[in-house]
């Protein structure tokens, strides 16, 4: 067995757990340990696991070893690695921004919408750009839903038009003023090349170029979307993995009473 | 009458062909009554004309839209452009270039008569055909000389979107063992009504499909294939409003695998269904005269409809590709039928479920390299699950003796491929391969019990559909969204435009030749 990985003598360090300096835990409170994998553009040998080595202390890695290493094709070698990280961070100062809002059920939703804004809401949703991915927004849209949530074709409050996929923005926003939308949601599954950023940021401007932006919420939503994106691109909201169509009805309605849109 | 192994009723296998005969033979009597843009430009190209001009326009647009534009497209452009040889004595690329300079307008001169016609066009025909016969040869030869893998082939995707970066992945995929290299397309290039000009470097989750960038892989894939004695299959995408045309690069270039199907594009790219069925039926005339391996997209119906509710319009979408196929002169040997494991892995005996069905198309289809896809849609970030659905899959590829077998990665959920995902994923097959290479020999399925069950259940399934189907036609079941729960309306999607009926001077050197491998 490898020495690193069962050393005694490595463990003299504190092992009570303090929130504000946190790291990796393998099997002892602050052992630090990591595993990670990566290629190098070096041929195998012992130069290129020395370099691997190197390149983990430069990460922060104490003790690295290398314990698997293999040339896919000339002049490229893969590791495996584990390591000691020697950072924390302060786990009691973090802040994330969220999206604001109580998620509600379907009933509760409609009850709210009812109650607060006494009208159903347009959304108007699409997966646009050259993206072909539907599975996303269906997921939100669609009458069924998706693991257990009901879309919001279904809410009686919504008026829900999903526009399908590969939707230009210009036909995306077109399609909202002609519907009347309150909501504009897109869906963006590819994001090779940032693709996504680019096209985000052109409904952005092609919404304020049209003085829209303001009078409609608009959300983004997909498997590589935050929040925090999502606001920095000048969207109002953004949902990713594992949110479902209640998240976002709430939010909309919520922000609607918010800034007073009825 | 081969034995089957999970006890089908080859009567009903039977059965159910004859009603995929059926759809198939509606379905062509629509088509031969007309052509395309993308057709006529298909034609264009396999005449000589290549190109573009200043505003990187492809010349075969050029003419095509000249022709569109005064109202002839339906006559055909080899009926226009054998006419504008014999009046001009200029050769299909020199016309070309004349109409592109605005010097000539190849519809207003003097009409000959059409042997004339047909014969100025014989020499550049003739070219063409050679030129794709000694691509299929030389395929041949190498196969014969150098070898080839054992199947299931292992099929390993690169995407940089830079074909020079994809030389790199390719190459070292190749020496890890792939057999074939799928070159994917970058998005949106489906949508484009003309094919990209020469050498690309930027692409999104793929890279452009261009003549250029086919030479550039075939190349690089001839040279690894020698370095490790095994010839190494290029495969592209032969779908998207310009199918037969890169049907025609790929002829041209000694591609060996092309993703053919019209069903894809209508469902999951929007493509107006009768311009594509009428492209793929040229297009899989070419694959089939070039001894392409065409790939059939029904695995995708699996990404939006439920893999184990749904089997049954897989099937019955494999049994229609195979007529629409065998209508084309694409032999069996050529038909990489799709599937998929795609199942949930919470599912309970899903491992049963998926072998039964691998083993049910591999008796319904004996000689087709059945395309098998791996986990896609259940794959998530969790790349350590990932590699052991991986691995579920591969031990059904072997057992059950598939033709292709696209190797699925870890990272699925996350990104196109790093090279260690490849690496990676060839080592998951290959040690299950090897490991596991006579089991379908050994083990036999149990009378009545799930496996067999299963076998039954989605064949009759399918049958039933077919039957549905025969009456109401393939359009119709297009529209009312059988397959992968999407409905496409028969004037709707993109491309209908550039569909028009055949008129009474039209016809198409290279079908009749190409056809009967003459
Ligand atoms: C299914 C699928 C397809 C199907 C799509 C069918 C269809 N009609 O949608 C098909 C086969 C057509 C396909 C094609 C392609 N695909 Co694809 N595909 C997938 C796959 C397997 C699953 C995606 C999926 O359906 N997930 C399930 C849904 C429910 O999840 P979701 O989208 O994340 O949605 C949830 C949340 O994100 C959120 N959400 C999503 N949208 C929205 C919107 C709003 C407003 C809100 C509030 C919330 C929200 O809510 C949902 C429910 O929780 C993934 C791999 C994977 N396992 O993730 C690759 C994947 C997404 N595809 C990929 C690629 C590259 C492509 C292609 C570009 C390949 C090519 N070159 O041809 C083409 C697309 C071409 C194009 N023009 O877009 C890559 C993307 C890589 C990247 N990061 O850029 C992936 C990751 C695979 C890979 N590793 O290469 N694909």
């Amino acid at each position: 067995m490898s020495e690193g990985l069962y050393s005694m003598e490595a463990k003299d360090y504190d092992k009570t757990l303090d929130l504000t300096q946190i790291k990796p835990y393998g099997d002892t409170m602050n052992d630090g340990k990591t595993q990670l994998s990566f290629t190098l553009p070096v041929p195998a040998g012992d130069e290129a696991v020395e370099a691997a080595k190197q390149l983990m202390k430069k990460m922060g890695f104490e003790n690295p070893l290398v314990v698997y290493s293999k040339e896919l094709t000339a002049g490229f070698t893969f590791f495996n690695c584990y390591g000691s990280c020697s950072h924390t961070v302060d786990y009691t100062t973090i802040h994330v921004p969220k999206v604001e809002s109580d998620t509600m059920d379907m009933h509760e939703c409609d009850e709210y919408i009812r109650e607060h804004i006494g009208r159903k809401i347009v959304v108007v949703g699409a997966s646009t750009g050259t993206d072909a991915h539907t599975v996303g927004i269906d997921a939100i849209m669609n009458m069924k839903g998706y693991a257990g949530h009901y879309g919001l074709e279904r809410y009686d409050m919504i008026e829900a038009y999903n526009l399908g996929s590969q939707v230009p923005n210009e036909e995306f926003i077109a399609k909202g003023i002609e519907l009347k939308a309150d909501a504009l949601i897109v869906s963006q599954t590819v994001t090779q090349k940032d693709i996504h950023i680019k096209n985000l940021t052109e409904l952005v401007e092609m919404l304020e170029a049209e003085g829209l932006r303001d009078k409609i919420i608009l959300i983004c939503g997909g498997p590589r979307i935050s929040h925090e994106l999502a606001k920095e691109l000048g969207y109002d909201a953004g949902f990713g993995m594992n949110t479902y169509a209640d998240d976002e009805a709430s939010y909309i309605a919520q922000e609607m009473v918010r800034r007073g849109l009825k | 009458m081969q034995e089957s192994k999970i006890g089908l009723d080859y009567a009903k296998v039977a059965h159910a062909r004859e009603i995929a005969r059926n759809i198939a033979n509606q379905v062509q009597s629509f088509v031969d009554g007309y052509t395309t843009v993308a057709v006529e430009r298909t034609v264009c190209r396999l005449l000589g004309i290549d190109g573009i001009d200043g505003n990187e326009v492809p010349l075969p647009n050029v003419v095509v839209d000249a022709l569109k534009s005064s109202g002839q497209l339906g006559q055909g452009i080899a009926f226009y452009l054998g006419n504008a040889v014999v009046e001009t004595g200029l050769t299909p690329q020199a016309v070309a270039e004349a109409v592109s300079r605005g010097e000539l307008d190849i519809t207003q001169l003097p009409l000959h008569k059409a042997g004339e016609i047909e014969a100025a066009l014989q020499p550049y025909v003739a070219a063409t055909i050679e030129r794709i016969r000694g691509r299929r040869q030389r395929r041949e030869h190498y196969i014969e000389t150098i070898g080839e893998g054992s199947k299931p082939y292992l099929y390993i995707i690169v995407a940089t979107g830079n074909i020079y970066e994809d030389v790199v992945q390719a190459q070292a995929g190749a020496r890890q063992g792939a057999d074939i290299i799928a070159v994917i397309r970058t998005t949106g290039q489906s949508l484009l009504d003309y094919v990209p000009y020469g050498a690309t470097t930027e692409g999104f989750g793929g890279t452009f499909a261009t003549q250029e960038n086919f030479r550039i892989m075939r190349k690089a894939l001839d040279e690894v294939g020698e370095e490790v004695g095994r010839y190494i299959r290029l495969c592209n995408y032969c779908s998207g409003l310009c199918m037969p045309e890169i049907a025609a690069m790929g002829a041209l270039e000694g591609l060996d695998v092309m993703l053919n199907d019209a069903l894809y594009g209508i469902l999951f790219r929007d493509i107006n269904m009768q311009r594509t069925l009428i492209d793929q039926y040229f297009s899989r005339i070419i694959n089939g005269f070039a001894g392409v391996i065409i790939n059939t997209g029904e695995d995708n119906y699996l990404t939006t409809a439920d893999a184990y509710e749904e089997a049954h319009t897989v099937l019955a979408s494999d049994f229609i590709n195979e007529q629409l196929a065998l209508q084309a002169g694409l032999p069996e040997e050529q038909q990489g039928l799709g599937h998929a494991f795609e199942m949930d892995p919470m599912l309970e005996n899903g491992f049963l479920y998926e072998l039964a069905q691998a083993q049910m198309l591999r008796e319904i289809f004996p000689n087709a390299p059945l395309k098998y896809m791996p986990p896609t849609k259940f794959m998530t970030g969790n790349i350590f699950r990932g590699h052991i659905q991986d691995a579920l899959f591969n031990i059904i590829g072997q057992w059950t003796h598939q033709g292709l077998q696209l190797l699925g990665m870890p990272t699925e959920a996350i990104h196109t491929p790093f090279m260690s995902d490849r690496y990676l994923s060839i080592e998951n097959a290959k040690y299950i391969f090897n490991n596991m290479k006579d089991i379908g020999e050994e083990v036999e399925f149990k009378e009545g019990g799930i496996i067999r069950r299963r076998a039954k259940e989605v064949l009759d399934n399918a049958t039933a559909l077919l039957e549905q189907m025969e009456n109401e036609g393939l359009f119709s079941a297009l529209e009312k969204g059988i397959f992968a729960n999407v409905k496409r309306p028969k004037n709707g999607g993109k491309g209908l435009d550039g569909v028009t009926r055949k008129g009474v001077n039209y016809f198409n050197p290279f079908v009749e030749l190409m056809k009967g491998k003459k």
